[in-house]
This record gives structure tokens, sequence and C-alpha cells, in this order.
């Protein structure tokens, strides 16, 4: 029964029927899977006491992202690549490339596929470059660039609160595969898109650029700083997210940019009630015979062989469901084993949903299906790139990891 | 019969320069711009990977669809004043090279600018929508250089040396 309620929920947070919040339907049915007992009251409430915290934590990162992007913090950074790549395409990919890595790595994916896409955009047009390199760049660093810290996607959150690593351990692991995949997604764009890149670049320099807003990237810097200090206090990293958010939110209200409703509403409550909830069925899910059923198809073990499956396994799922429930799938049956697998987990999870548009057959199919916002999209050259991309992007930066391991230890 | 001058970023002022030199005087010049469905796609796409987020107003891919059509209409207006002819502007959406094709239907001349390394000739003059619009252009096409073309001399060396027989 829960297997089917996870696919309930899971088709109702593709479909979105009706234009219901995902919540409406996964908090009933995680209150479902309680009630009948399909997983126990100790279980659900140790999976409520492991999410809350990273539930908080993400909302913190989305209001810091929010406020940022009030701060003019995007802007600031659309004209900055605008001021210094001017009538130099390839100039421009790499500021993308810088750009976003940052943006994503500090303030998660959310923060540039919905805040900085568009103003990657708005800089192409403004430097009468083709955008449509920038933009595949912009999209695609949202998952991979997505590796190096635990604030940097959801899906890492998850893996760090089940893991035994700290904040800046997690980053030494991660960061030299965070670098190997951007590397890879570099060379391979470059090439792919040589035609636009080389067109040029026809308009004239634009206006002086404004200000960077120097309160946003003191406190960006100062909540970095704060992530290192806090872990190795042992105290949760999160309170040096709250505390970065609630800064900019004292100025942005005393400066009456902002409202407090505005605030509460970035740090989107149907989303963090829609994790919560999706965590408990895919608790019970796994409780109830998946992760006997998994056992035998996830690879155990630290060695590079173990990893590049586990990895490879994780891509595989991210794509065919959603890299959010595979993640939750995979967690329990990787952290007793140890980081490494934890985190060759993360590394399927977040450089594989560039192999499909979307991120997941069940989305893009449904989108082909009700012909969402008209458009028919170019899936022939969306996933030769990620063909292209993907599986040498994921190779790669497991034998990175694998060699971090070895470093660092796990 | 008109002249349609193919207006994209980064090359089109050699495109209509072209025009001006080449379209007899009289004849309709039309203007055309195509913003490719995979500017608004690609962001809509990674939006509906964040599963769970909700707030459709938040799609990227809305915006991107703003800002796409605002860019094309000044793009078009610059490349107008570069003109400095009366003229038509037609602003497509959907698959660029097919939309290019469908619009050249009946003309008298297509103007476009052949993309690849300016810093010498050949090879790989086109990229793939150029090459599709070469090759199934329902008119005569007028291939022009972005910008003066290099010397002849830039033509790199014949692959393997001749065979004697």
């Amino acid at each position: 029964m829960s297997a089917g309620l996870l696919v309930v929920v899971l088709a109702c947070a593709v479909v979105r029927p009706w234009g219901w919040p995902e919540a409406v339907v996964a908090v009933p049915a995680a209150g479902l899977v309680i009630g009948t007992g399909a997983i126990s009251l100790a279980h659900a409430g140790a999976e409520a006491e492991r999410l809350g915290p990273v539930i908080g934590f993400l909302a913190a990162v989305l209001v810091l992202a929010q406020l940022c992007d009030d701060e003019g913090l995007f802007h600031a950074c659309g004209a900055w690549m605008a001021r210094t790549a001017v009538g130099r395409p390839r100039r421009l990919l790499v500021q993308v490339f810088a750009v976003a890595s940052v943006i994503t790595a500090v303030l998660s994916l959310d923060a540039t596929v919905v805040l900085l896409t568009p103003v990657v955009f708005a800089t192409a047009a403004r430097l009468g470059a083709r955008p449509k390199p920038h933009l595949y760049a912009c999209t695609h660093l949202s998952n991979t660039a997505s590796l190096l810290l635990p604030v940097s996607n959801l899906t890492n959150l998850l893996a760090f609160a089940a893991s035994e690593l700290s904040f800046t351990r997690f980053a030494a692991l991660m960061a030299l595969p965070w670098l190997t995949a951007i590397g890879v997604e570099y060379v391979v764009m470059r090439r792919f898109f040589a035609a636009d890149l080389d067109a040029g670049a026809q308009a004239p320099p634009g206006e002086v650029a404004p200000e960077m807003p120097l309160f946003a990237v003191v406190t960006v810097a100062c909540t970095l700083a704060g992530f290192v200090l806090t872990s190795a206090m042992g105290i949760n990293p999160a309170w040096a997210a709250l505390a970065g958010a609630l800064a900019l939110a004292a100025r942005a209200l005393a400066q009456r940019r902002t409202t407090p409703g505005a605030i509460v509403r970035a740090a989107a409550w149907p989303f963090l009630a829609f994790v919560l909830a999706l965590g408990i069925v895919v608790r019970a899910v796994v409780d109830n015979g998946l992760a006997s059923a998994l056992a035998h198809l996830v690879p155990l073990g630290s060695g590079l062989p173990a990893l590049l499956g586990i990895a490879a396994l994780a891509a595989v799922l991210a794509n065919v469901i959603n890299n959010l429930p595979a993640t939750l799938v995979l967690l329990p049956l990787t952290a007793p084993v140890g980081s490494g697998p934890v985190l060759a987990v993360l590394l399927g999870v977040n450089i594989g949903p560039n192999l499909t548009y979307a991120g997941s057959l069940a989305t893009l199919l449904w989108r082909r299906i009700v012909r969402e916002h008209d458009t028919d999209v170019a899936l022939g050259e969306f996933t030769r790139l990620g063909l292209l991309v993907v599986p040498a992007a994921l190779a790669l930066a497991v034998v990175a990891l694998w060699g971090s391991l070895q470093l660092v230890g796990g | 019969m008109a002249v349609i001058v193919w207006i994209t970023e980064g090359t089109w002022p050699a495109c209509v320069d072209a025009a001006r030199t080449h379209a007899p005087a009289g004849t309709e010049i039309v203007l055309l711009h195509v913003t490719g469905h995979e500017i608004p796609g690609v962001a809509h796409g990674a939006f509906a990977g964040l599963l769970g987020r909700g707030h459709p107003e938040r799609d990227p891919g809305t915006r991107l669809e703003d800002l796409a059509a605002t860019s094309a209409r000044q793009l078009l207006d610059a490349a107008a004043d570069r003109l400095g002819r009366t003229c038509t502007r037609m602003e497509r959406t959907g698959r660029i090279e097919r939309e290019v094709v469908t619009a050249a239907q009946g003309a008298q001349l297509l103007i476009l600018a052949r993309d690849g390394d300016h810093t010498h000739l050949g090879p790989h003059s086109l990229g793939p929508a150029s090459r599709f619009v070469v090759d199934h252009a329902p008119c005569p096409v007028l291939l022009v250089w972005p910008e003066p073309a290099p010397g002849i001399a830039t033509i790199p060396p014949p692959p393997h040396p001749p065979h004697h027989r």
C-alpha cells in the first residue's frame, strides 16, 4: 500500500492536478501511512526528527536567496558579466559558468534556476550574443554545480543529515568532484555550441554597471564562514543560514523594501511540508520491502567500482522518477556503509538529471502529453548534449570523489 | 516577391548591409527574427525538474518568453535603423530553422550570414540551423561573411598528400 501511495504522491507532484500544491496530496498520504500502521509511529517520528533540521535549513537558504535577489545581487552579477564580456561570447560563457557555479553552490540550485536564469538571458541579449549556450550552461550547472556544499541542493541536505560528515568535510570531499564535473560541462559545451559562440556579439558597451550590493555579499560571505565555524563547534550549520537570512530580512524590513508576508512566503511552506510528507511515505516504502529489494541492486562498498555502480544506479533512478525520491530511497541503504557511497549517490542524483529534459522521464512524458506552455521543445538537442555530458561528468566525478576519499579520508 | 533578411544575434549587421547592396530599389525587404522554442523551453524544463516547489508563477521560462520577445523587438529595431529603408519586421517563434524556411517561401532572395570561426576561411561555415536553412531553402540564398572575409591563405592545407597512380 505504501508503494501505491508513493506512486500517487509522486504522480500528483508531477501532474499537479487542478494546480494544487504538491503537499495537498503528500501530507494526507503521510497521515495515511502512519494511521494504517504502514510505518510505526517511532519510525515516522525518527524520520520527522531527522528531516526537521533539514527543512529548517532549506527554508533559511530559500529566504536568503530571495533576499539577495531583492538586494539586487543577481542583477549586479548580470551587469558585471555584461561589462566584462563585451563582444566576446566565449568570455561570457566562462563568466556564466563561474557565476552559476558559485550561486548554485552557495544559494542552492533553486536560486540559479529561478533567479539567475532570466538574468543570464537578459545579459546575453544586452551583449547581442546568442543566448542558447549560456542558458543551457545555467540550467545544466544548476544540477552539476550543486555538488559542493550541503546547502547547494536539497538532496545534499538530506545526505548531510543521513551521514556523519561535518559541513567542512563534506565540502572538502566534494570540491574535486564539483570542479571535475563543471570542467567536463565546460569542455563539452564549448564545442557543442561552437557555432553560436563564434557568432560574436555586436551590441555596443552598455550603461555603467550598478554597484555590487555590498551588504548582501558580506552577509553571504559571513554565512559561509558561519557554516565552517558552526560545524567546527559541533552546532548545526542551519543556524548560520538562519542568522544570514535574519540579517538580510532585518535590513530589508527596516528599509521597508519587503514585508514579513513576503519573507514568510519565500520560505515556500507547502514545499517544506511536501518534503517532510514525502520523506515519511518513502520511509514507509523502504521499511516495507523496498530496502531488501534494492539491497540486491545497490553495490555496497567504498571501492571505485562500487562507487561507480552506486552513482550510475542513482543517476538512472533520478532520471526515471526524480532525484528527490531517488535520494530518499537510496540514502537509508548507503548511509550505514559510510560517507563514500552516500556522496556517490549525490553525484548520481545531482549530475544525472541533465540527461533528460525536466530531470525525469515521468515529468517529461507528462509535459509531452499536456503540451504545457505549448512549446515543442527541441528534445533531440537537449538529450544529445546530456548524453555527451552526463556519462563523462559522472564517471570522472566519481573518480575524483574516490581520489578525495583517499586523500581526505571518508 | 521580397528579400528576406534573417537577423540573428552576433552576425546580423552584415546581412543588413548585404540587403542594402543587393536588394533592388523598390523591392520589399523583410527583416526576420526567430526565437527558438528551446529558449523558454530549457528554463521551463529546469523548473519542472524541481519537484514540489509549486508556485507556477515563479517559473523562469515564462519570464524568458517576455524577455525574448522584448529582445527580438529591439534587435529588429536596430536592424531597421541600420537598413535605413522602409522594411517589414517579422518576429516568429518556434523551431528556428523550420520557421526561416517557412518564411522564405516565395521569396526573391534569402540573406543569411555564415557561422563558424571568423579568423579563417572554411570549414564548418554553417551551424546546425543555418545548414538546415541552406539545404532546404525554397528560394535563392545569399550567404555573407559577418565581417570582411580573411585572406585566401587562411584555408587549411589539404589533408592528404596528392595521390599518384
